[in-house]
């Protein structure tokens, strides 16, 4: 499983802030860290330690078993989000 | 040596002033913060701006609240900086003043007709619905079947949504009552959404867009058309576009693709390179004239939008509402820069327009880097602010006031505003609108009225478990 967060986001960086393994994108002061309309959590990464969902002030993030079916989406959206960043990387690579 | 308890005044409690209490507070745990607010309610566009329907958005009062309220930060509201105290009194009170005032002023379109009944900035018709004391007597006429809105920004999404969401949706939110009432009697059936550029180049965050498309009993289109990207769009877009421009181009792709609705109940078109050249009507708005852009690449490398002909469509529509940008008003006193509209700074310590410093006076949000960003943009932007002002404490920079005592400027308020409203006030009407709310089943029913909310103000708050918060 992962947690995944959705189009509530407001980029308040608490998340960031509690994450143990820093699995939440962009991190902080990363070049498009102000370009992205959310922060997005990498499932490759997170551990399904709930410390994030604690620190939201917006509770706009949810395990990706109790996602609300409005937020649908927002599983893909992680994934492209992701998949788009590595295919970057390795073009920047 | 011991060093002196700094006092500073924030000038606006939205969001910017805020985290700016927050931060402050983090940084410098002893510090007196005193937030002042024109109005006698907190949170600025939390809770004026936010639309009614993103409920969950203004669950961030919650942490503004513990972070800054209940952590001694003090409350001041129905003051206004440079009306009821100056510039100069508020430096003769406090160790530092950081003004958090926001853009309040709308772009203008600079077009003919601009002005008639009928045609507004949509920041009026949020202020309106979401209940802002100053805008409870406009009235909207929603009289006529089709709306035009201008602008490609979530303004214009949220206004767009509002317009046309059913009454049952706005019910079960805390829209201002008055504004519910009309909603209910609109007979606006469709809303066209102009947007100067392309669909490449529109400015709703995906999040919105999305939502904008998946609205109850609201067919939104877009005529396949719009979305053949120029090259020009299409090259920017694969090398530099955003992971957001992507995904509302796919979104509107989405949008495009389905079936039309015509059992839907109101529609949304979205229509790209258009722009307004004349609003118009007897008395009143009754069309607007708007005319076809393409895409060039300007000088300095942006995207920009230019006629191609001369040529007008008419759209018959009988109310405008324009969402172009935010702009920020001069303050009594303190400089301006009249170019970029914002108070001019470095990281947040405010200068005089030839670059000399001015010790003590900081900026902090929209009033300081001009209006960009989302909600958490500010968190960012108060901390530089907060750790510049941290630094010049350190560094003894900052002078002790004359008046530095919490009683004298108290003293002062005491004189000028006898409608003050603290920290307890704001309770006040706090518990009576979640009071009402629970009664409504809805999240709060607000005091839409100075009069109503300094009443509630000023009745006995009441005790803490009443109050709910």
């Amino acid at each position: 499983m992962t947690y995944v967060i959705v189009g509530s986001c407001i980029k308040d960086d608490s998340c960031i802030e509690v994450c143990p393994v820093d699995c939440i994108h962009p991190r902080l002061g990363a070049p498009d860290f102000e370009a992205v309309e959310q922060l997005y959590i990498d499932p490759e990464e997170c551990i399904d330690c709930d410390a994030c969902v604690e620190a939201c002030p917006v509770d706009a993030i949810f395990a990706d078993f109790e996602l609300p079916e409005k937020y649908d989406y927002a599983l893909d959206l992680n994934g492209q989000f992701f998949g788009e960043r590595s295919s970057a990387e390795r073009t920047a690579g | 040596m011991a060093r002196t308890r700094p006092r500073v005044a924030i000038v606006g409690a939205g969001p910017a002033g805020a985290f700016a209490a927050a931060c402050l507070l983090r940084a410098c745990g002893d510090a007196e913060i005193d937030l002042f607010e024109r109005l006698p309610t907190p949170w600025g566009l939390l809770r004026g701006g936010v639309a009614p329907d993103h409920q969950e958005i203004k669950r961030l009062e919650d942490t503004f609240d513990r972070q800054t309220l209940r952590r001694g930060c003090r409350f001041l509201g129905n003051v206004e900086v440079g009306v009821d105290v100056s510039h100069a009194e508020l430096m003769r009170h406090y160790t530092a003043v950081i003004y958090a005032t926001g853009a309040q002023t709308d772009k203008s379109l600079g077009i003919a007709g601009e002005d008639l009944p009928g045609s507004w900035a949509a920041t009026e018709f949020v202020a309106w619905y979401n209940g802002h004391p100053d805008y409870r007597d406009l009235e909207f006429d929603l009289s006529a079947r089709r709306a035009v809105v201008i602008g490609n920004g979530n303004v214009a999404a949220d206004v767009a949504r509002m317009l046309t969401l059913g009454a049952r949706e706005l019910e079960c939110t805390d829209i201002a009552d008055h504004a519910l009432e009309a909603l209910r009697e609109s007979r606006i059936e469709e809303v066209i959404v102009l947007g100067r550029r392309g669909p490449a180049q529109a400015a709703f965050t995906s999040a919105e867009l999305r939502e904008l498309g998946h609205l109850d009993g609201v067919d939104t289109r877009v005529d396949a058309d719009d979305l053949e990207l120029d090259p020009v769009s299409r090259r920017w877009l694969a090398e530099q576009g955003t992971f957001t421009a992507r995904t509302n181009v796919e979104l509107l792709r989405e949008f495009a693709a389905r079936p039309a609705r015509p059992d839907a109940r109101r529609r949304i078109e979205l229509r790209f390179l258009r722009s307004p050249v004349d609003i118009h009507g007897t008395g009143r708005v009754e069309a607007i004239d708007v005319r076809r852009n393409e895409i060039v690449r300007a000088d300095d490398g942006s995207l920009r939008a230019r006629a191609v002909d001369e040529d007008s469509e008419t759209i018959a529509c009988g109310l405008v509402l324009r969402s172009v940008g935010y702009r920020a008003v001069p303050l009594p006193d303190v400089p301006f820069d009249e170019r970029r509209f914002v108070l001019p700074n470095e990281r947040g310590r405010v200068r005089t327009p030839d670059g000399a410093p001015l010790p003590g006076v900081y900026a902090v949000g929209w009033i300081k880097r001009g209006p960009t960003g989302i909600l958490g943009t500010n968190k960012r932007d108060a901390e530089e602010t907060v750790s510049c002002l941290a630094d010049d404490m350190a560094a003894a920079a900052l002078r002790q006031p004359p008046n530095p005592g919490r009683e004298q400027i108290d003293a002062l308020l005491a004189e000028r505003k006898p409608g003050l409203v603290t920290v307890a006030g704001w309770r006040a009407i706090d518990g009576d609108e979640l009071e009402r709310g629970r009664s409504e089943q809805r999240p709060r029913v607000k005091l839409a009225s100075r009069d109503e909310l300094l009443a509630a103000a000023a009745a006995t708050a009441p005790s803490p478990a009443a109050a709910g918060s």
